[in-house]
């Protein structure tokens, strides 16, 4: 069984290929790029799809989403997170652990997989650092990594003492997986629910300064360096983070990080009307920032671009600012975000913007994905970047419909998402060719 | 402009000049019913006002109440530890139900900033911010406003001096904004614990020598200090704090000499303020109050209002 996508433009930066082609997809697995005939597939049944105009990438991968199960089946489960990450254009999503009853032991790691599989795309699980992720006495992370979780968090519930960090890294580094971290001086950030500035001042909304991020970023920057952990750190938000981890790079350490879309797209000015949807965590910043991480992106400094989904019900969020939960969706918003804001205002190229959401992910967690080399499998995204979406909440897949995007025009939708040679969504219907290929 | 061309009172910092001083103008008019024999007008007959108070209160919603009696609208009053919220009542459902009963006018204080947001946004019904978190408590600062231009006969030109929790002070908030629209020159003083974040962004002088900001001032607006800020670790002593930044009588004389001195109340006599000065010739604490009812009654009027002419009624 074969699958020919024909006359699209091929992007895959980790081979940098960048031009008109077609792609061949063999038994699941990605068989050929280049210029396809068709007649030369006739000995076994397949489908032609044409795709002229659009942009065939390795599928996306987003190395940050909340998907709430188990425990929290009201705001998100794995199946409808999944599906709102097929709609968004990922292949591959890594489940964070904070969720009721938290990844802390085998048992959980093997239901989110298990729910996971039942998904038409690639859930992986991320385990707690530690016991009901209290920040206190490190989980089975051996148990967890045997079971197939493929890095740590704190997500949510960073760890404060620098002591259980270390223990904590070092255990990572020896199951050669990556700890991600949540940086957060909790002590600092206190009862905070925005950035701190003379918008907070203005609006009386208590703030969380830069500074609660940045002290955590160094302090774990430094724990990585004394443990020989890989250390990836979540959801940079503000210059000095930027600043940061562009030092520990040029020192050579084993460092990446992640941004978001609403860091390089909105600022603290977006909560002067009390939207609780723009209260997350790390709060949106000043425009110096999101200037800081839009130039982090640029020079590399920022790796990898997650969303940090963090869906939430109605109850949750139609409340006051200061009871509101932290977190917006974003699976269903980031590839168009990135096409409006990076792409086509200047700042990345598709195919530097392409790396950041593929092989950059897939190399922090050591997947076989992110890339359409032969014999991959065929995880695979296919982009219209000109095509405009009006962002609609009530039409996302996701549960969550908190997003402070609603009703936003924006350039690049997915045309079709496939894992492994199937399609986990698109409308896209194959050409005549195929009937006449089958017939034969 | 006789009427105020907008739903709700959220706050003065989106207010017009023009706004502030139609609502000025109406609460002298206001005022004139407050001293008659027989303190009662059928303006508002018919209108229901309903108080939503999420934290305690004594001045500002007697104040209200007295205003919407006055105009002889029905009031209900609501406080939340005493409601349905103990129940587990959201917010958004009890504004719902209780428009659901009529209510025309909702006057909402709460803990969070932006909830009489939230309500202007959920209700058909007029919505007036009676203070939310930090933000603002526009009413407050219109009564300020009011006294001082009894006092000077004018705003424009004034030196104003807010002393004490500037950060955590929704007053100090709707005064730089009222006041500085109005032509008045703002300062802020404070320890630098309790001065908001980037607050020199803002239109107004900053000091954290309390002798600097008194100097020549016209009018010095004594903010209270919760005392439970002191356990917070804002400031090490009620001690201390008083010898730093408590107003009394010497340091009041590097202001000018006539100058006024304003409190929004309650206050800790002692703490921010010496007992002597509190009660001195300076002081308009009093007249405070009863501005606060002038200016409700004044916004509940130009809010719900119909044509009938109060002012000479």
């Amino acid at each position: 069984m074969w699958v020919l996508l024909k006359g699209g433009h091929v992007i895959d930066p980790a081979q940098g290929i960048d031009k008109a082609a077609d792609v061949l997809i063999r038994d699941g697995r990605i068989a050929e790029i280049g210029k396809i005939d068709v007649q030369s597939l006739n000995s076994d049944p397949g489908e032609v799809y044409d795709i002229a105009g659009k942009v065939v990438t390795p599928g996306l991968i987003d190395v940050h989403v909340h998907l709430r199960e188990p425990g929290e089946e009201h705001k998100e489960t794995i199946a409808t997170g999944a599906a709102a990450a097929a709609a968004g254009g990922f292949t591959s999503i890594l489940a964070m652990p904070n969720t009721k009853t938290a990844p802390d032991n085998r048992a959980v790691v093997e239901y989110v997989l298990s729910q996971g599989k039942r998904t038409p795309i690639n859930v992986l699980a991320c385990c707690a650092m530690t016991k009901g992720m209290e920040g206190k006495e490190m989980a089975e992370l051996g148990d967890m990594f045997d079971a197939g979780a493929v890095a740590v968090s704190d997500d949510g519930y960073p760890v404060q003492n620098a002591l259980v960090m270390r223990r904590v890294m070092e255990y990572a580094s020896m199951l050669g997986i990556p700890a991600l971290v949540h940086c957060e001086d909790k002590h600092l950030s206190a009862d905070g629910i925005m950035n701190e500035g003379i918008t907070s001042t203005i609006v009386g909304l208590r703030g969380i300064p830069a500074a609660a991020e940045v002290s955590m970023v160094e302090r774990n920057i430094m724990l990585g360096e004394l443990t020989g952990c890989h250390v990836h750190i979540q959801h940079v938000s503000c210059a000095g983070s930027v600043d940061a981890m562009r030092r520990a790079k040029a020192r050579g350490l084993k460092v990446t990080c992640e941004t978001c879309p609403q860091y390089f797209t909105l600022t603290d000015e977006a909560l002067v009307d009390y939207d609780t949807n723009t209260k997350v965590n790390p709060p949106l910043r000043t425009s110096a920032d999101v200037e800081a991480v839009k130039a982090g992106l640029a020079d590399g400094t920022i790796d990898i671009i997650a969303t940090d989904h963090a869906p939430h019900s109605a109850e949750d969020k139609e409340v006051e600012m200061t009871i509101a939960s932290f977190g917006m969706v974003g699976l269903e918003t980031a590839l168009p975000l990135v096409i409006t804001k990076l792409v086509n205002e200047g700042t990345l190229t598709l195919s530097q913007a392409i790396e950041k959401l593929t092989i950059a992910p897939a190399k922090l967690l050591g997947l076989n994905a992110g890339t359409l080399t032969e014999g991959a499998p065929a995880d695979i995204t296919i982009l219209d970047p000109g095509a405009e979406v009006i962002v609609d909440s009530s039409s996302f897949k996701s549960m969550g419909r908190n997003t402070p995007f609603n009703g936003w025009k924006l350039k690049g939708a997915v045309a079709a998402t496939i894992v492994g040679g199937t399609f986990a969504y698109g409308q896209l219907s194959p050409v005549g060719e195929k009937c006449e290929v089958l017939s034969r | 402009m006789n009427k105020l061309d907008r739903k709700d009172i959220l706050g003065l910092q989106d207010m017009t000049q023009s706004e502030i001083q139609l609502i000025l103008d109406t609460a002298i008019s206001m005022k004139e019913i407050l001293n008659r024999p027989v303190k009662k007008v059928p303006t508002l007959r018919g209108k229901t006002v309903c108080t939503l108070f999420y934290e305690p209160s004594t001045r500002t919603r007697t104040s209200f109440e007295v205003a919407a009696k006055t105009l002889s609208a029905d009031v209900s009053s609501i406080a939340a530890a005493t409601s349905a919220i103990v129940k587990g009542e959201s917010f958004k459902d009890t504004l719902l139900t209780l428009q659901a009963m009529g209510v025309d006018l909702f006057i909402i204080r709460h803990q969070s900033g932006g909830a009489p947001h939230f309500a202007a946004r959920t209700v058909k019904s007029h919505v007036i911010n009676a203070g939310d978190g930090m933000h603002e408590h526009p009413t407050q600062g219109l009564l300020d406003m009011l006294t001082m231009l009894e006092e000077k006969g004018r705003l424009d030109g004034l030196v104003v001096t807010v002393v004490g929790d500037i950060l955590h002070s929704r007053v100090a908030r709707s005064n730089l904004w009222g006041l500085t629209k109005m032509g008045a020159t703002v300062r802020l003083a404070g320890p630098k614990t309790l001065l908001p974040p980037e607050v020199d962004k803002l239109p107004v002088e900053v000091y954290s020598n309390i002798d600097e900001a008194i100097e020549g001032a016209d009018i010095v607006n004594v903010l209270r200090i919760q005392l439970e800020r002191m356990n917070s670790g804002f400031f090490p002593s009620v001690r201390e704090y008083a010898k730093l930044f408590g107003i009394n009588k010497e340091r009041l004389r590097r202001a000018k000499p006539d100058v006024t001195l304003m409190h929004p109340g309650p206050m800790n006599r002692g703490v921010e303020i010496t007992p002597d000065v509190a009660d001195g010739e300076f002081s308009v604490i009093t007249d405070q109050v009863t501005n606060g009812v002038a200016v409700r009654m004044a916004l509940l009027y130009l809010l719900l209002g119909g044509g009938s002419n109060v002012g000479t009624a």
